[in-house]
């Protein structure tokens, strides 16, 4: 994944316009099972990103959503299609905080790989500590933080990677309800500190089956079916930051989705 | 203090049964002396068994250093290649089965009547239980992590050393804790199979000398402080454990 731009599977292809961090065609993905008929988990997906958009990915479990995210990431090859994206760090929905590292450690790790000393390392990631209210938890073992915390501390981990494109794979779904809402507010800061049309430097694509946290931070939100994934709808959320959950606009937009979603079901059964 | 009752309630019922069983006479002194004779042979030749244990002692150290090293060093490379995995593996296994006997007077033949012999024989007995657990330790490290790594560009080394490596050592340092409990009777191996010149020969030497001269207290007494050298070898690398992989032993809630 170390290289820039990867475009695999077909003849290369350049992304699909010069302000696209991220372009995906006709993928599909099909996994041996050890019984039985191949298990196809995507089909003929084709989505771009644009640089600096937050993009979310919505749809029922087993849509092939990780593995979207793992073949942005590099972690994946397709089987069909293309992909093509700038280097992208993945969020997995497990925090993965390593054990033996304290939370500034865990949050400086791609830092340390990329041969960073120590010290400075610490020193940058604990700038962004005091930014995103970890402050004084810089020696905590992952298992002396809460679960909010562990999130908070893996986002900063993606974040110092340094790489243009976030891929956060439901990064609050292991959370309670109300630690949830609280970071829902606290990602939708982080991710966008300044205002948007001036801020192409990030590109998000967010995984999620929570249709409410999509439309309350993304800026266009994608619809999957069941499996084998495919793009069935796609709505666009030009509505005033920041939002929450009860807004009217927020309301319909969810209303639509969830609509697609079923219909994207029975029209599978 | 609460932790030391139980065990403490248990060491002296069975030595309440046992010197009964001894006083009793239906055994001879020769074959099982009481609790008691043992203690007084411990005793009166408190200064000839420290001066055994010396010698037992440094094998023991040096042996299971040298055979945590080994296993250790072994168990990266087999990790790095599956070939020599299938290569190394049927022999290692094999190498326990080896009785020491049969190679003892090649040991002496090559090395002499020093340490050096003995060494190779503890580390024959101890090698493989840290082999087996660190491969088994490295081989499950969480593949999730390793994929994580991946994405922030770590090279095959880095990934082994930021995270396959210390998910193992909890793993090895259980192999290292089985090495220690067999590295003591290994040492006995050792000094029984290979001769040794000098005075004082080891703890191991001692027993089966005072065994064959029906010196059967002070063969206990020797037994004693082996026993009692386990024991603390043991709680000496439950200690390391808590230093070397802390998260470990919190995951865990206590140590043993």
């Amino acid at each position: 994944m170390a290289t820039q731009l990867q475009s695999l599977g077909q003849p290369p292809s350049k992304p699909a316009a010069d302000d696209c961090a991220v372009a995906l065609r006709d993928v599909g993905r099909v996994f041996d099972q050890r019984a039985g008929v191949p298990l196809r988990a995507l089909g003929d997906v084709s989505l771009s990103v644009a640089r600096g958009e937050l993009l979310a990915i919505v749809g029922p479990s087993g849509c092939g959503k990780t593995t979207l995210l793992e073949l942005i990431c590099g972690l994946q090859q397709p089987q069909e299609g293309s992909v093509a994206s700038e280097p992208a760090a993945l969020m997995p929905q497990r925090d993965l905080l390593l054990p033996w590292l304290d939370a500034l450690d865990n949050a400086a790790l791609a830092l340390r790989i990329a041969h960073v000393a120590r010290g400075e390392a610490r020193r940058r990631a604990a700038l962004l500590f005091a930014e995103l209210g970890l402050a004084g938890f810089e020696h905590a073992a992952p298992d002396e933080l809460s679960g909010g915390m562990r999130q908070r501390v893996a986002f900063v981990r993606t974040l110092l990677s340094g790489k243009p494109v976030l891929c956060l794979d439901e990064p609050l779904s292991a959370l309670d309800a109300i630690t949830r809402a609280e970071l829902q507010g606290w990602l939708e800061r982080a991710l966008a500190r300044e205002p948007r049309p001036t801020r192409p430097s990030r590109t998000v694509v967010l995984v999620t089956h929570d249709v409410e946290e999509a439309i309350v931070l993304a800026d266009r939100v994608l619809v999957l079916s069941p499996r084998p994934g495919r793009v069935v709808a796609e709505l666009d959320v030009a509505l005033e930051r920041p939002r929450v959950r009860t807004d009217e606009g927020v309301v319909a937009l969810r209303e639509r989705a969830l609509a697609l979603l079923a219909g994207a079901r029975s029209d599978d059964a | 203090m609460r932790r030391l009752l139980a065990p403490l309630v248990l060491v002296l019922a069975l030595l309440g049964a046992w010197e009964l069983y001894a006083d009793l006479g239906s055994t001879s002194p020769y074959v099982l002396p009481a609790p008691h004779a043992i203690a007084a042979a411990l005793w009166d030749n408190a200064g000839l068994l420290a001066a055994n244990l010396g010698p037992t002692a440094e094998e023991v150290a040096l042996g299971i250093a040298l055979a945590l090293a080994l296993g250790f060093a072994f168990a990266v490379l087999v990790h790095f290649s599956p070939p020599l995995r299938h290569a190394l593996y049927p022999l290692a296994v094999g190498s326990q089965a080896i009785p020491i006997a049969v190679i003892a007077p090649l040991l002496v033949y090559w090395w002499g009547f020093g340490v050096l012999p003995k060494l190779v024989v503890i580390v024959l007995v101890c090698f493989f239980p840290v082999l087996v657990t660190t491969v088994d330790g490295l081989h499950a490290a969480d593949r999730e992590r390793i994929k994580l790594l991946r994405t922030l560009d770590a090279t095959r080394w880095q990934a082994f050393r930021f995270a396959e490596l210390p998910e193992a050592l909890p793993a090895a340092l259980s192999g290292a804790r089985i090495a220690l409990a067999v590295g003591v009777i290994g040492a006995y191996i050792a000094e029984s199979q290979t001769a040794t010149s000098g005075v004082h020969a080891g703890l191991g030497h001692e027993i089966n000398a005072d065994l064959t001269a029906l010196q059967t207290p002070r063969a206990y007494a020797a037994a004693l402080v082996l026993f009692a050298l386990a024991i603390a070898c043991f709680y000496a690398l439950s200690l390391a454990e808590r230093t070397l992989a802390p998260w470990a032993t919190r995951q865990r809630g206590e140590t043993p």
